[in-house]
C-alpha cells in the first residue's frame, strides 16, 4: 500500500494506483476529457495535470502512480488557470452547437466547461466543418465534434482488435478516419459501437431510426410491432434515472404500449426459440462429432467480426438465426397469420443494447418472410428518447404484460442479455434434449461474471462437454486462434460449444447502452438478469408454453424444414479491407 | 605494389552531388587515365567536407589543397597544372578554407591542432572501404573492450569521461548504459537516433556519410555494455546516401566478422539493422521513434517507463545519438582522462556544430565544449557574411533559444547554456544579420511547429494552431497590444501540459525571442 497526502488529506492505495483514482478516494476529482476508468490511459488532454512537491514540473494524474509520502496538489491557482486554458483551446477547435448535438446534457466536455465556469473563448476559432461520415447503417461520425481523446481507437484496436478507426494526419489536421477515409460503411467496422459508448463528446452515435419509427406508429395504416432484446429491460431504466441494472420489464411494456406500438412482444420469445434451434443443432452435431465446436450466432458484432478475420470458422458457426431476426421472421409470418394481418402492413421494430442490430436488420439475407423481417431498430437511447419526447417517465408506468404469440418467455431466455448466458441457456436445454432429464443444478457458474475467456465442463450422461464464453472481440480473437491452432495441429478442438459475445460483459455492455457506461454499470445489469430469471416459473428454453404452441401450430419440430427457411441462415467471406462481401459460403 | 603520388579526394554528399560532383568524378577519372596516370593518382570517394555552398569540392594530398567549384570543363586544366605539373591551379583554391579549422589534420600555423573525435576520419579516408578504417586504427576500440574489458569496465569509463548525448537531452550516456544493463530482460536493444530532424542540423548525416564504420563501432561497443545483441539504426528515409554508405559498411563488417555471431571469436554477437523514417520530425523523439519502429504511428509514450527499462518491444533499450555513439570508440580507445582532456569540467569532450546562415562560410565544425559562440562565428565560420553586423542567433534548432549580440561571449556547452535559459540542443546554429526580421524567423519557427506537431495531445495540437493564427494577424500587421502575451501564455500552457518534449520545448524561442529582440516585436502590434 501507498501513503500520501492529496491537498493535504491522508490517503491510503495499493501500489500503482494513479494518482487520478487515488484522489477520488479522498474525494477530490481531478478534471479529465480523456480518461476512462476501463481503459489505458494516452494523457491526450492534459487536464488533469497536477502538482507534486519536490518533483519539477507538472504530471498528469491519469497515469503517474502515486509515490510513497508525496504531497500532491490537485487544484491550485495555477493548475486551475492552466485547465481553463486547455478546455479554452478544445473549445476553439469544437463544433458548439451544443443544443442541437446528440450529447446535449450527457457531453462531458459540456460538463467540464460548465464545471470550470468557462463563460468566453479567448483564442480564435479554429473550427473548419468537415463532412460527416453516415456511410455506415449502425454508426456515424462527426469530426467536428471529437477531440481526439483516443477513447476510440484504443477500444477500436485494444480491446476488440478490429482496427476499423485510427488516427490519421497529424498536428493540427489530425482527424480519426476509417482506412483510406472510405468511411466506417466500407471499412472493417463490426459496428458493435464500442466507440459510441465511450465517446465522450458527440462525434459517435447510432444511426437514428427514431423519425422512422414514429412516422410508422403515426401511420393508421401500419401496425407497428415492438419486440425487447433481453438486457434492454435492465437498462432502460438508466434512461430516466434509475439506479443500473434496474428491472422494468412491466413498465417497459407499458410505456411502449402508451406511446403507440400495436403489438408488445418480446425478444425473450424468440431467444427461447434460438435455444431450441440451436440446442438441437448443438445436440446433432456432438452425435455426429461433425464441425465442432459448435459457436453462438446471436451477436451480429461478432457475425461480422467473424466473416471478416476469421471466415474459417464459417461451418463450425450455428446457422440458427439471432433471437431478433428469428422475431423478425415469425412477425410477418406466423403472428400475422394467427391475427389475421397482412404482413406488408406491418413494421417490426427492435429496441436493442446494440448498434450491429441495425447493420444486422438490412443483411441482404435476412428476408425470410419476403421483407424485410425487421424494419427498424432503436438503441436504448433511442428508445428513451422517444419517450421523453413522448412526455413518458419510465419511472410512473405501471406494470404490465407483454401481448400474446411471441411475448412469453423462460429464465433461460432473459440471462441472454449478460455474457455466457446464451452458453447456460443452451446447456440447461441440451442437457434435457440428450439425457431426457432436467440438469440437476440449474445455474452454472463457472460461465457466469466477467471473467476474460470463462470454460467449463458439464458432464451429460458421460458425454464430457468442454465449452468455453467469449465476450469482445480482443477475447474472441484469442479464442479463436486457440482453436484454430488446435484444429490445424490435432484434428480437433478441446471445446465442443462456444459462446461468443463481440462486446465486453454481453449485451448488457452493448454499443447501445446508455451514455456514461463502465464495467461496473455493466456487471450490475448482468446480476439483474440473472436475478429475474430466479424470479421466474420457468427457467428453461423448452419449458416455455407459447414455443410450444409455436412448433405445433406452425413450425412442426425443430431444424424442420420450415424452421430453417425461416429461422436459420448463411454467412458471408468479407473482405479485411473494405469489409465487402467476397464469397458467400 | 603502386606507389600512389597524389590522392584526390572528391567530397560526395547530397550538397555535393546537386552541384554535379558524379561528372566532375567521372571526368576526372577520365583524364587521369588520358594522361596515363591512373597508377600513381588514386581518386577517393569522400563523405562531406563539411563546407557546403561551394559547389563540387576536391582535396588533393599531400599537399592538402581544396578547390572549390569544380566542374568538369575545369578537370583538364586541373589534372594538367597540378596532377602533371605540380602546381595548384590558383583559380580555384577555395579563397577561405572553413576545412582548414574543421577537417584537416594537419596544424595549421599557430592555431593550435583542432581535436578531431568524431570527424576524425571524415573527409580523409574512404567512407565505403572498411580497410581505411581499419587503417586508422578502426575497430581497435571494440578490439579492445571485448578482450581486456569487462562490460561493466566499459561502462565505467564511459562514465568517468563525462559524454553526455549529444541529440540534445545532455543525459550521461554511462549512465543510460547502466540502467539498461541492469534492467531485467534477456534481449536488450541498442538503437541508434539518426532520424536528425531539427531544422538547420546536418551534423549526423555527415558523419554517416563521411565516416558510418565510426558509427557501427560505437554501436558494437555500447551493444557489448549493454548486454544487446541487435542493434537498429533509425534514419531518415531522406539521407539516401547515408542509407547506402552505411548499408555498405554493415554489410563489410559482416563480411569481416564485426558484425554477426561470435565477434572476434568472443562470446558476443551483435548485428545492426538500418530502418527509415518517413521525416516526421517527432519521431527524433525517442519514444515515439521507438513507435515507429515497431511500426506503428510515431507518437510519444509516456515516461516513465523509460526505453532503458521498456523500450523496443517493451524490452530494455538504449535510444543513443549518432554523435553520441560516434565519440564512443575514441573513449574506449584512448581513455576517459583522455577525453576529459577537452572541453569544460563539466562537458567534456567536443561538440560538432552546424552553422547556417548569414556567415562568410556556413558549414560544419567540431570544436571544444565551451569554444565561445564569437568563436566559432568568427573564427571558424569567417564571420558575418558581405561585412554586416551579428544580431542574433537561434541555437539549438528549432526548439532552440534565440542568442542577442551580448550573448556572443557565451561559451557554448551543456551545463553553461542553461545557465542562460538557453540548450544546445542539437547544434545546429543558425546566424542571423543585421537585416533579418525577428518576427518572420519566430513566425517560421511556429508555422514549423503547427506542421510538425504530431497531434496527440491538446496543448500541442491546438497551441500551435493557435500560435500560427496570432503571429500571421502580427505579420500581416493586423497584431493587438495583447497579442504577444498571449503567445507567450499559449507557450507556457504548452511547456507546463505538452506530452512530450516536442510541445514543452516551443516555449524557449518564443520567450528568448521576446528576451533579446522583444523591443522589434513589440514594435510589429498596436
Amino acid at each position: 500500500m501507498i501513503k500520501a497526502k492529496i491537498n493535504n488529506v491522508d490517503v491510503e492505495v495499493p501500489e500503482g494506483t494513479s494518482i487520478l483514482w487515488a484522489a477520488r478516494k479522498a474525494n477530490f476529482t481531478i478534471p479529465t476529457l480523456c480518461s476512462h476508468p476501463d481503459l489505458v490511459p494516452g494523457g491526450q488532454c492534459g487536464i488533469c495535470v497536477v502538482e507534486i512537491e519536490g518533483i519539477p514540473g507538472l504530471k498528469r494524474a491519469c497515469m503517474t502512480p502515486l509515490g510513497e509520502g508525496w504531497k500532491v496538489h490537485t487544484h491550485t491557482a495555477r493548475l486551475m488557470e492552466i485547465r481553463r486554458q486547455l478546455v479554452e483551446l478544445i473549445l476553439s477547435y469544437h463544433d458548439t452547437d451544443c443544443l442541437t448535438c446528440i450529447k446535449n446534457n450527457n457531453c462531458e466536455l459540456q460538463a467540464l466547461a460548465a464545471t470550470l465556469g468557462i463563460n468566453t473563448v479567448e483564442w480564435h476559432s479554429l473550427e473548419e466543418r468537415l463532412p460527416i461520415d453516415r456511410s455506415s447503417a449502425a454508426i456515424v461520425r462527426d469530426p467536428n465534434k471529437c477531440i481526439l481523446c483516443g477513447r476510440c481507437t484504443q477500444v477500436c484496436s485494444n480491446m476488440q482488435t478490429v482496427n476499423a478507426l485510427a488516427v490519421n494526419h497529424r498536428g493540427y489536421s489530425t482527424v480519426i478516419t476509417a482506412a483510406f477515409d472510405m468511411g466506417l460503411g466500407n471499412s472493417v467496422c463490426i459496428n458493435c459501437g464500442q466507440c459510441v459508448v465511450h465517446c465522450p463528446v458527440g462525434a459517435l452515435y447510432e444511426n437514428s431510426h427514431i423519425e422512422k419509427v414514429w412516422d410508422a406508429i403515426h401511420d393508421p395504416d401500419k401496425f407497428v410491432v415492438v419486440q425487447e432484446a433481453p438486457a434492454v429491460r435492465v437498462m432502460l431504466g438508466e434512461e430516466f434515472g434509475m439506479e443500473p441494472g434496474t428491472l422494468v420489464t412491466g413498465k417497459m411494456y407499458a410505456a411502449l404500449r402508451r406511446i403507440g406500438f400495436d403489438a408488445v412482444l418480446d425478444t425473450n420469445f424468440s431467444a427461447d426459440l434460438t435455444i431450441i434451434e440451436e440446442g438441437t443443432e448443438l445436440v446433432s452435431r456432438l452425435k455426429t462429432g461433425k464441425n465442432l465446436p459448435l459457436i453462438t450466432s446471436c451477436s451480429p458484432g461478432w457475425i461480422k467480426f467473424m466473416e471478416t478475420f476469421f471466415h474459417d470458422m464459417i461451418p463450425h458457426m450455428s446457422t440458427a438465426k439471432s433471437p431478433q431476426q428469428m422475431f423478425g421472421a415469425l412477425a410477418k409470418t406466423y403472428f400475422a397469420e394467427q391475427r389475421g394481418i397482412a404482413p406488408e402492413k406491418i413494421v417490426s421494430v427492435s429496441i436493442m443494447p446494440c448498434t450491429a442490430k441495425k447493420f444486422e436488420c438490412q443483411r441482404p439475407e435476412m428476408r425470410a418472410s419476403g421483407f424485410q423481417d425487421v424494419d427498424f431498430v432503436l438503441t436504448t437511447r433511442e428508445i428513451g428518447r422517444m419517450l421523453r419526447e413522448a412526455g413518458i417517465d419510465l419511472n410512473e408506468m405501471p406494470d404490465e404484460k407483454a401481448d400474446s404469440l411471441l411475448g412469453e418467455y423462460t429464465g433461460a431466455a432473459t440471462i441472454f442479455g449478460t455474457t455466457g448466458g446464451v452458453m447456460e441457456a443452451a446447456l440447461r436445454s441440451a442437457y434435457f434434449l440428450v439425457a431426457g432429464r432436467e440438469l440437476e443444478s440449474i445455474d452454472i457458474a463457472p460461465v457466469r461474471g466477467l471473467k476474460g475467456i470463462k470454460e467449463a465442463e458439464i458432464d451429460i450422461d458421460g458425454l464430457k462437454v468442454k465449452v468455453a464464453v467469449a465476450h469482445s472481440g480482443g477475447q474472441a480473437r484469442r479464442l479463436m486462434e486457440k482453436v484454430q491452432d488446435q484444429l490445424r495441429n490435432e484434428g480437433k478442438s478441446e471445446y465442443h460449444f462456444i459462446e461468443v459475445m463481440a462486446c465486453p460483459g454481453g449485451c448488457v455492455g452493448g454499443g447501445g447502452q446508455s451514455w456514461g457506461s463502465n464495467m461496473a454499470k455493466r456487471a450490475r445489469r448482468g446480476e439483474s438478469l440473472y436475478a429475474e430469471d430466479r424470479s421466474l416459473q420457468h427457467r428453461r428454453s423448452h419449458e416455455n408454453p407459447s414455443i410450444k404452441v409455436l412448433y405445433e401450430k406452425f413450425l412442426g419440430k425443430p431444424n424442420s424444414e420450415k424452421s430453417h427457411t425461416l429461422l436459420h441462415t448463411h454467412y458471408y467471406k468479407r473482405s479485411t479491407v473494405d469489409g465487402d462481401i467476397i464469397a458467400e459460403q | 605494389m603502386n606507389l600512389v603520388r597524389n590522392h584526390v579526394l572528391i567530397s560526395i554528399d547530397a550538397g555535393t552531388i546537386m552541384a554535379g560532383a558524379r561528372a566532375v568524378e567521372k571526368a576526372l577519372i577520365d583524364e587521369i587515365a588520358a594522361q596515363g596516370l591512373t597508377a600513381e593518382i588514386s581518386v577517393l570517394e569522400t563523405g562531406s567536407i563539411g563546407a557546403t555552398g561551394q559547389g563540387v569540392i576536391l582535396v588533393v594530398y599531400p599537399e592538402g589543397v581544396y578547390y572549390g567549384n569544380v566542374t568538369p570543363q575545369d578537370i583538364p586544366e586541373l589534372v594538367e597544372e597540378h596532377l602533371l605539373k605540380g602546381r595548384p591551379l590558383k583559380r580555384l583554391i577555395l579563397s577561405e578554407i572553413p576545412v582548414q579549422h574543421v577537417i584537416k589534420k594537419e596544424k595549421t600555423g599557430l592555431l593550435k591542432e583542432q581535436p578531431r573525435i568524431v570527424l576524425k576520419n571524415s573527409g580523409i579516408i574512404n567512407p565505403e572501404n572498411i580497410d581505411e578504417y581499419i587503417a586508422e586504427n578502426g575497430y581497435e576500440a571494440i578490439a579492445k573492450a571485448i578482450t581486456s574489458m569487462t562490460p561493466d569496465e566499459v561502462i565505467e569509463e564511459t562514465k568517468k569521461s563525462g559524454l553526455v548525448g549529444r541529440g540534445g537531452a545532455a543525459f550521461t550516456t554511462g549512465m543510460k548504459w547502466d540502467f539498461a544493463r541492469k534492467a531485467a530482460g534477456d534481449i536488450k536493444y541498442i538503437v541508434c537516433n539518426a532520424d536528425e530532424g531539427e531544422p538547420g542540423t546536418f551534423k549526423d548525416r555527415l558523419i554517416l556519410e563521411g565516416d558510418p564504420h565510426k558509427l557501427i563501432e560505437g554501436m558494437l561497443i555500447a551493444g557489448y555494455a549493454v548486454g544487446a545483441s541487435k542493434g537498429f539504426v533509425y534514419i531518415r528515409g531522406e539521407y539516401a546516401l547515408s542509407i547506402e554508405r552505411l548499408e555498405k559498411a554493415i554489410a563489410q563488417a559482416r563480411q569481416y566478422g564485426l558484425l554477426g555471431d561470435n565477434i572476434l571469436e568472443s562470446t558476443f554477437s551483435f548485428d545492426i539493422t538500418v530502418m527509415k523514417g518517413a521525416g516526421a520530425y517527432v519521431c527524433g523523439e525517442e519514444t515515439a521513434l521507438i513507435e515507429s519502429l515497431e511500426g506503428k504511428r510515431g507518437h510519444p509514450r509516456n515516461k516513465p517507463p523509460y526505453p532503458v527499462t521498456e523500450g523496443l518491444w517493451a524490452k530494455p533499450t538504449v535510444v543513443n545519438n549518432v554523435e553520441t555513439l560516434a565519440n564512443v570508440p575514441e573513449i574506449i580507445l584512448h581513455g576517459a582522462s583522455w577525453f576529459r582532456g577537452y572541453g569544460t569540467e563539466k562537458c567534456p569532450g567536443t561538440k560538432v556544430f552546424t552553422i547556417i546562415g548569414n556567415v562568410s562560410t556556413p558549414g560544419l565544425i567540431e570544436v571544444e565544449m565551451g569554444t565561445t559562440l564569437r568563436d566559432i562565428i568568427y573564427e571558424y565560420a569567417g564571420g558575418i557574411k558581405n561585412g554586416k553586423k551579428f544580431k542574433g542567433a537561434l541555437v539549438g534548432g528549432a526548439a532552440g533559444a534565440f542568442l542577442g549580440p551580448d550573448m556572443l561571449d557565451v561559451k557554448m556547452d551543456f551545463v553553461n547554456l542553461k545557465e542562460y535559459s538557453a540548450v544546445l540542443g542539437s547544434g545546429a546554429i543558425l546566424v542571423m544579420d543585421e537585416d533579418v526580421d525577428m518576427l518572420d524567423m519566430l513566425k517560421s519557427v511556429l508555422h514549423f511547429f503547427r506542421h510538425e506537431s504530431c497531434g496527440h495531445c491538446v496543448p500541442c495540437r491546438l497551441g500551435t494552431a493557435q500560435l500560427v493564427k496570432i503571429i500571421d494577424r502580427i505579420s500581416a500587421s493586423k497584431g493587438k497590444k495583447d497579442d504577444i502575451d498571449k503567445l507567450l501564455k499559449i507557450a507556457q500552457v504548452m511547456q507546463a501540459t505538452s506530452f512530450c518534449p516536442l510541445g514543452q520545448s516551443l516555449y524557449l524561442p518564443i520567450s528568448s525571442s521576446l528576451k533579446y529582440f522583444g523591443g522589434e516585436i513589440h514594435s510589429r502590434v498596436r
